[in-house]
């Protein structure tokens, strides 16, 4: 079966899947604005203690923002293999995607770990409150999509590509993306803004 | 939104002209930053312009969300999502800044 | 190993608090037994709680908010009857228990009483309405009535484990902080509240999807029948609202936890940002609680007039913007918290047109009722005593919508009979009417007409002498919830409330009593047709109860009452129908396993069981990857089984 004709009957239980899951996306997007406006509001609540511009880093903002663009390709390069029905390039990248996410959690927890050790951890300030919080729910939700391509490196390798494995693929890319969104938010209103002030 | 219709080919261009057009909107406020080429106010003026249009570019080429071929559906939850998001965000900035300076809060 | 939980939790240091602790562990024991003695733990696992057939999962969230009706109306009483003696005296409730049971009465009634009701109404009868045989996403359905269920029996919990939090059920920081408020009451509201808010969400995102797209061929938007319309908006704003209290409760949540600066006194922390927050979700959560009763009630009033709906499209509009506008009048909450005259006056006048397209419609009811042919059943009774009572309660919202008055009337028993005049004769008349009309679809026999007029009357009465005193008082200066009070001249009005609180107590009787009589006469109250009350949408084409898939053939919609269209169409009713091959996905203990423990995990968290709380996350964490490898989860309903199910008709639940 080509992927035309793949396409061209599209189960509606599995459509309406993605639908929902956009709608589950759509109020995600809503607690990341509020968060975002808790940070701008407690921006000015350091209590006397480090400010944003003394706990941002620019120079690991930019690579845990690299990281995260190239795993947003990656993983498009693994929807193409999906639409192409290529099992094994599906696994390649999804792999990649993996390690690329890895890493940016891997780069994340350590400035938490050394803004906590400096004695400016989220405990310390309303600003400091505001941004482990909403840079750590970011976190959070890229290290769920982590254990989701976990789950599903298993699932292609057990189940093959069929209808109901590439659908939820394929909401895992737009997951995966819409993460990727949230962090231009987060570099454009938090990183940038407080290295410079 | 759908990837039916769409051949591989296709799809993998899209991808990388997405990331060809974040990359340049990532690296320009960035640069500006890190080297202070332009004072702060403008600064932030073009990082939150290119975040926007980073957005876009996210939306069109990697989520697929191109008006004229996505669910009607999809687009209309996307927009009162987006109307909300503006009413939240604006309205709570506005009271918290009112109280700010009436309240010392 | 148990972390904070220790014998001192147990109610013995209060005679008030054993006595509500035992009637609380009595009533559960006793329920327990009866199940035990009928020999009904089987048929009730696999036909009820492990189900995922959305009549079900209504008829289960009904019930949940019956038990919590009778429980949130328990604290009423108790309120009620210590403000009636407590003039210069302590009365018989202390400060602190009278806290806790403000606090729990105003939990209970809007998260486990209201929203389960509406949530139950709309599980049952939008799928039928759109005709559709289940929702998008029925093993989502399970979980989240799951969830709903374990957040409530956190709450049940607190009365005997623990105390309930004295914060008000919104619990303003700074003193819902960990500071002010160290022991586990808050705790217990917060993870009551996030686990139910989680279950409302999925509940939302699935009737969202469901009315997209599982309506019926030829089933237009704008065909749908109005409770479907006020379910699709009610889902809309489930979906946008609630991230709102799930971000301040875990922010929250943090502040107590982990000693954040989110809504503290210090550090950096603005308490201000939690009111704007919670009343963000707070706004259009009473939008949510009334759009699906004023649906209701544009059904009711259609069919018991014998009348088209009057205005379906200005019906429609009126829902659609009050849906849009909800979200833009939430800092009238909080007027008088410092804002400036100019922020005050932009929501000021946002609130007071929000109340034009609900005007809207109360015209569009009178009007299909002029020139119809009204029969005053049960239904009807609870609409018409809603529509005049509800326009009071409108008026005295508008009242308050005026910052300068609101100033004055800001937390006086005024605002709390304005918002009980909104929720009682507007949203719980409008889900106690729905119940009453889809009672017989649900059951297959009609509740008694009887013990339902005695219970209308014995509410509608009660409302007015419960409330209608307390705008008096609120004129006459009397702030809310006070415990005990040294002005004289308000007693009298304070006894009228409680004899009205009693007469709302008769009315609860004449339910209870209204169910048993009918369950009795349940030969006698028979609904053999499917349609007992000549109604117009397509909900009332299937038998009473309902086959698991509801229609056999999808019926395809050729007019927005399809009911009255095939009744006046006879000869070609239903010939278009489509015939499809029936799969019903199969029932699954997984929706229970995660709600349930999610209830654990939230217990662990209040009490700081630590390893409790990581287990109990492990194990819905691998029920969760373990359903996802199950893709093969629907069961194919054979044609032969599909015929006898046609052939049986109508019969009760209950078996006869």
């Amino acid at each position: 079966m080509t992927d035309a004709t793949a396409h061209r009957h599209p189960d509606p239980a599995l459509e309406a899947r993605d639908f929902g899951f956009w709608v589950y996306l759509m109020s995600d997007a809503i607690i990341f604005a509020l968060l975002f406006a808790t940070y701008v509001t407690l921006l000015g609540g350091t209590d006397g203690g480090p400010t944003p511009h003394d706990v941002f880093d620019l120079d690991r903002a930019f690579a845990e923002t690299m990281l995260l663009l190239a795993s947003s390709v990656t993983f498009g390069m693994a929807t193409v293999s999906m639409v192409a029905k290529s099992k094994g390039g599906v696994l390649a990248w999804l792999a990649i995607t993996f390690v690329l996410g890895a890493g940016f959690i891997f780069l994340e927890i350590s400035e938490f770990t050394g803004m906590i050790a400096e004695g400016a951890g989220p405990d310390r300030s309303g600003f400091l409150s505001a941004f482990f919080t909403l840079v750590g729910t970011h976190g959070l939700h890229v290290s769920a999509g982590l254990v989701w391509i976990l789950v599903m490196l298993a699932q292609i390798s057990v189940k093959g590509l069929n209808p109901a494995v590439t659908s939820r693929l394929f909401r895992l890319g737009l997951f995966w993306h819409f993460l990727d969104i949230v962090w231009i938010g987060i570099f454009s209103v938090v990183y940038l803004p407080g290295v410079m002030s | 939104m759908s990837l039916a219709h769409k051949s591989p080919s296709e799809l993998r261009t899209s991808y990388l002209i997405g990331v060809t057009l974040a990359l340049i909107l990532t690296l320009i406020p960035f640069a500006i930053v890190a080297f202070g080429l332009v004072p702060r106010e403008t600064a932030l003026l073009i990082i939150a312009a290119l975040a926007v249009i980073q957005v876009l570019v996210h939306l069109y080429f990697f989520l697929h969300m191109d008006p004229r071929t996505a669910p009607r559906e999809n687009i209309l939850t996307m927009g009162f999502a987006i109307v909300l998001i503006f009413i939240m965000i604006g309205g709570s900035l506005w009271i918290m800044l009112d109280l700010h300076h009436r309240m010392m809060l | 190993m148990l972390g904070k939980l220790n014998y001192d939790a147990l109610p013995f240091y209060s005679p008030v608090a054993l006595g509500g602790a035992l009637g609380e562990v009595g009533a559960a024991v006793l329920v327990l037994a009866v199940i035990t003695w009928l020999g009904a733990w089987k048929y009730l696992w696999k036909e009820w709680l492990t189900s995922v057939d959305h009549k079900r999962i209504g008829i289960m969230y009904i019930v949940l908010a019956l038990v919590m009706l009778l429980r949130g109306f328990a604290d009423a009483i108790l309120m009620r009857t210590q403000q009636a003696i407590a003039v210069d005296g302590e009365g018989y409730l202390p400060p602190d228990h009278f806290d806790q049971i403000f606090s729990a009465h105003g939990t209970i009634m809007i998260f486990f009483m209201a929203m389960p009701f509406l949530s139950g109404l709309m599980n049952f009868v939008v799928p039928q309405q759109i005709g559709t045989r289940d929702v998008a996403f029925p093993f989502l359905n399970s979980v989240g009535l799951w969830l709903t269920a374990s957040g409530a029996g956190l709450v049940l919990a607190s009365l005997v484990i623990g105390k309930f939090s004295t914060a008000g059920w919104t619990a303003y920081p700074p003193y819902s902080g960990i500071e002010y408020s160290p022991y586990v009451g808050v705790d217990y509201w917060l993870w009551s509240v996030i686990l139910s808010g989680i279950g409302t969400t999925m509940t939302g995102i699935n009737f969202v999807v469901t009315i997209f797209k599982n309506r019926a061929p030829g089933m237009t938007l704008m065909r749908m029948p109005l409770f479907t319309w006020t379910a699709l908006v009610t889902s809309v704003l489930i979906c946008f609202a609630f991230p709102a209290v799930t971000v301040v409760g875990v922010q929250l949540m943090l502040d107590r936890y982990l000693g954040m600066h989110f809504f503290t006194n210090g550090g950096g922390g603005n308490m201000m940002m939690y009111i704007n927050l919670i009343w963000i979700w707070g706004h259009p959560e009473v939008y949510i609680l009334i759009l699906p009763a004023f649906g209701i009630f544009s059904e009711i009033v259609a069919t018991f007039s014998r009348k088209r709906l009057f205005g379906y499209d200005s019906l429609v509009y009126a829902t659609a913007v009050i849906g849009l506008l909800s979200f833009t009048v939430w800092l009238h909450h909080f007027f008088t918290m410092g804002s400036g005259a100019d922020v005050n006056a932009f929501f000021g006048i946002t609130t007071m047109i929000i109340a034009v397209p609900t005007g809207v419609k109360i015209y569009d009811w009178l009007l299909t009722m002029y020139g119809g042919r009204i029969t005053i059943a049960t239904p009807m009774l609870w609409t018409l005593g809603f529509i005049f009572t509800f326009v009071i309660g409108g008026m005295t919202g508008v009242l308050l919508a005026i910052p300068p008055v609101d100033y004055l009337m800001h937390n006086t028993t005024f605002l709390i009979a304005h918002f009980h005049n909104m929720l009682i004769p507007g949203a719980l008349f409008g889900y106690l009417a729905g119940y009453t009309y889809w009672f017989p679809k649900a059951f297959g026999f009609r509740l008694d007409e009887t013990w339902g007029k005695r219970a209308f009357w014995c509410w509608l009465i009660g409302f007015y002498l419960a409330f209608m005193p307390l705008y008096a008082l609120g004129f006459m200066g009397m702030p809310r919830r006070m415990e005990h009070y040294d002005m004289a001249a308000w007693q009298p009005w304070l006894v009228v409330a409680c004899v009205g609180a009693f007469l709302i107590a008769a009315g609860i009787g004449c339910l209870i009593m209204q169910l048993v009589v009918s369950i009795r006469k349940r030969e006698v109250l028979a609904d053999t047709t499917g349609d007992p009350w000549d109604a117009r949408t397509l909900e009332w084409t299937t038998s009473s109860p309902p086959a698991p898939y509801n229609f056999a053939k999808i019926p395809v919609v050729h007019d927005r009452d399809e009911l009255t269209w095939r009744k006046a169409h006879p000869d070609i009713a239903g010939k278009d129908d489509i015939a499809t091959p029936i799969a019903m996905p199969e029932n699954t203990g997984a929706g229970v396993v995660i709600g349930i423990t999610g209830g654990i995990f939230g217990f662990a968290m209040i009490w700081w069981i630590w390893w409790l709380a990581i287990l109990a996350f492990l194990v819905i964490l691998g029920t969760l990857i373990a359903r996802s490898f199950n893709d093969d989860d629907e069961l194919p309903v054979p044609d032969a089984a599909v015929a006898l199910e046609e052939t049986r008709g109508s019969g009760p639940l209950l078996g006869y």
